[in-house]
């Protein structure tokens, strides 16, 4: 007979979530499914193709993007790599401790916090990695692509952008008692990151001072490395200092969120 | 093997059936001390019964227990192990059935039960057949397929138990199992708890009802304000600090006081509650023909056994559901 037994490790913990995160995307992927179809395609044809229309293409002016369409669709995937994260750190992390309670429950068993926060993010990258990758498959047929390995490399690099912005905000939502700041969280934190941080614009059109701002943005480096590899105008040196700010970034997030996850279940 | 090496007797100081053991064990939170030092062994086998009333501290004693809250002072030992450093392995060997539902209402009762086996690293398919001898244990097998969502509070409290059973635990910790269900429902999970109870599963709970403990537990500590202040069987607790019977008397509102300088030489003890007066005595008849030939005439009367609610009030002066 087989013996309940405490995981070998943290990732052997989150493992066992597995069949918890399945059961639950199973019940909820039609919801979801039209809506990352259909989003990525209304802003290409919107944004890209309807309002490039109007944006005369040159190279030089658009960090050598052929076309608008060609400028936005790495600003787009990396935004949506983004609110792909916002979206399943916030309200769901608050439901699983305060409304459902459902890591009451993982945490009463064998599982570590830290096991917990592997299996939830597990499943963040699993949506990020499909709602990316539908991205990439909308765009292709408009040419947006210089190489077929910069399309991969720009699809596999959405999963550090993902990550970067989740685990510091699943660390924010999982200290707070209440979703009140989470309205704040996306009208002042998402919607003006995803407006200024150089999807739809080059950056060099803003004053000094809010250009510095911008480059700041973790979304900024994920944009322009993303950049880099659609437009295949990679520059080295600019690429790594971009992956080691986004992996930096989600390393210090993921300190934070085992910090205030273990302080909220474990008291 | 063929052969047999020596014997090799080892000499351990973990006793095999010591299934809790707590010294000296303090828990605060800040400046606020919720659990102020309690001394509690659990041997295999038994059902053991925290009983007092809301903030007595039972609740962090439990989660200590649970491997689940760090103890802030004292020695804790589960199943001989430190939950500081063995948290994990204590977890994969008992069951917790907490206060406030943990259950995931978006999803049925069966997928319930099977994605809590497999946090403890059982096979999927001994998963599955544990989860229909769970739902038949706890009368849920024609609700297997229903959204928890659509369950009665009964039900589901009957669904975490047979969650809390899924690694078959040596140990099960029920914090306030029957808290909030009606008078039949806690019944039902009275007689499933009694049941475990006789087939040898060492039982802790949390209660502030005293008849919750005086029917499922063979040992008791009444906690108040963080400390354990009586320790017994039931039968125990009741013949060491309370008379066979009571007496309670009713008079008119605001006539209690005046009535109780009356009587108080008829009785061991008598106990001025808002509502009424408990004379502790011997017979309790007896008590009551005496008060009437006294003249006095209270609006009603009752006698009864003492319970462990008289224990409680003797030991703290107060009752325990307020």
């Amino acid at each position: 007979m087989a013996e309940s037994t405490a995981p070998a490790n943290d990732l052997a913990g989150a493992a066992r979530l597995l069949d918890y995160w399945a059961i639950g995307y199973r019940r909820t992927w039609k919801g979801t499914a039209i809506s990352s179809f259909v989003n990525p395609l209304f802003y290409v044809l919107a944004m890209g193709v309807l309002l490039g229309d109007y944006i005369s293409g040159d190279p030089g002016q658009l960090e050598g993007a052929t076309s608008y369409l060609a400028f936005i669709a790495p600003g787009l995937l990396a935004g949506q790599a983004m609110q792909t994260s916002f979206g399943e750190t916030t309200y769901p992390v608050m439901g699983m401790i305060k409304w459902q309670r459902v890591y009451y429950a993982m945490t009463a068993s064998p599982l570590s916090v830290r096991s917990v926060i592997l299996g939830h993010l597990g499943f963040v990258m699993f949506r990020v990695g499909l709602t990316c990758g539908v991205f990439v498959l909308v765009m292709a047929p408009f040419g947006v692509f210089e190489t077929v390995w910069g399309a991969v490399l720009a699809f596999l690099v959405q999963f550090l952008v993902g990550l970067a912005f989740a685990t510091p905000i699943y660390a924010f939502s999982a200290g707070l008692k209440d979703e009140s700041p989470f309205a704040l969280v996306f009208r002042l934190g998402m919607i003006p990151l995803f407006l200024f941080s150089g999807a739809f614009f080059p950056i060099d059109n803003l004053d000094r001072w809010m250009q510095v701002l911008a480059q700041a943005t973790p979304l900024w480096h994920g944009v322009d490395l993303t950049r880099m590899l659609t437009l295949d105008t990679v520059d080295g040196s600019a690429a790594l200092v971009h992956v080691a700010y986004l992996v930096v970034l989600a390393a210090l997030g993921w300190l934070w969120a085992v910090h205030r996850l273990s302080r909220r279940l474990m008291s | 093997m063929s052969e047999r090496g020596p014997r090799v007797r080892t000499v351990s100081t973990v006793d095999a059936d010591s299934m809790i053991h707590a010294s000296g064990v303090r828990k605060s939170f800040g400046s606020f001390e919720a659990v102020r030092g309690i001394d509690v062994d659990v041997r295999r086998g038994e059902a053991f019964g925290f009983l007092g009333p809301n903030g007595a501290g039972k609740s962090s004693t439990m989660r200590m227990v649970a491997a689940v809250s760090p103890v802030s002072a004292g020695t804790l030992r589960i199943l001989g192990m430190d939950p500081a450093t063995d948290g994990p392995r204590i977890r994969a060997r008992i069951g917790v059935c907490p206060q406030e539902d943990t259950l995931d209402t978006e999803l049925t009762v069966r997928e319930n039960l099977y994605i809590y086996g497999r946090y403890f690293g059982l096979p999927r398919r001994e998963v599955r057949e544990r989860v229909d001898e769970l739902l038949e244990f706890v009368q849920l097998t024609e609700k297997a397929g229903a959204m928890v969502e659509d369950l009665s509070g009964g039900m589901k409290r009957r669904l975490t138990i047979a969650r809390s059973l899924i690694n078959r635990p040596e140990v099960l910790l029920l914090d306030e199992p029957t808290t909030g269900l009606d008078p039949q429902a806690r019944h039902v999970v009275w007689d499933r708890l009694f049941r475990l109870r006789q087939q040898g599963v060492t039982l802790v709970l949390t209660s502030h009802y005293m008849d919750e403990v005086e029917q499922l537990c063979s040992r008791l500590v009444v906690m108040d304000k963080g400390v354990i202040v009586a320790e017994g069987s039931p039968l125990g607790l009741i013949g060491e600090h309370s008379t066979r019977e009571v007496a309670e008397l009713r008079f008119a509102v605001g006539e209690n006081e005046a009535a109780a300088s009356k009587v108080e030489d008829l009785a061991d003890r008598v106990e001025v509650l808002p509502d009424r007066l408990l004379l502790y005595t011997a017979d309790g008849e007896e008590t009551v023909a005496r008060v009437h030939e006294r003249g006095l005439e209270p609006v009603a009367t009752l006698v009864r056994r003492s319970t462990l609610e008289d224990v409680f009030l003797r030991l703290t002066g107060r009752t325990l559901v307020d």
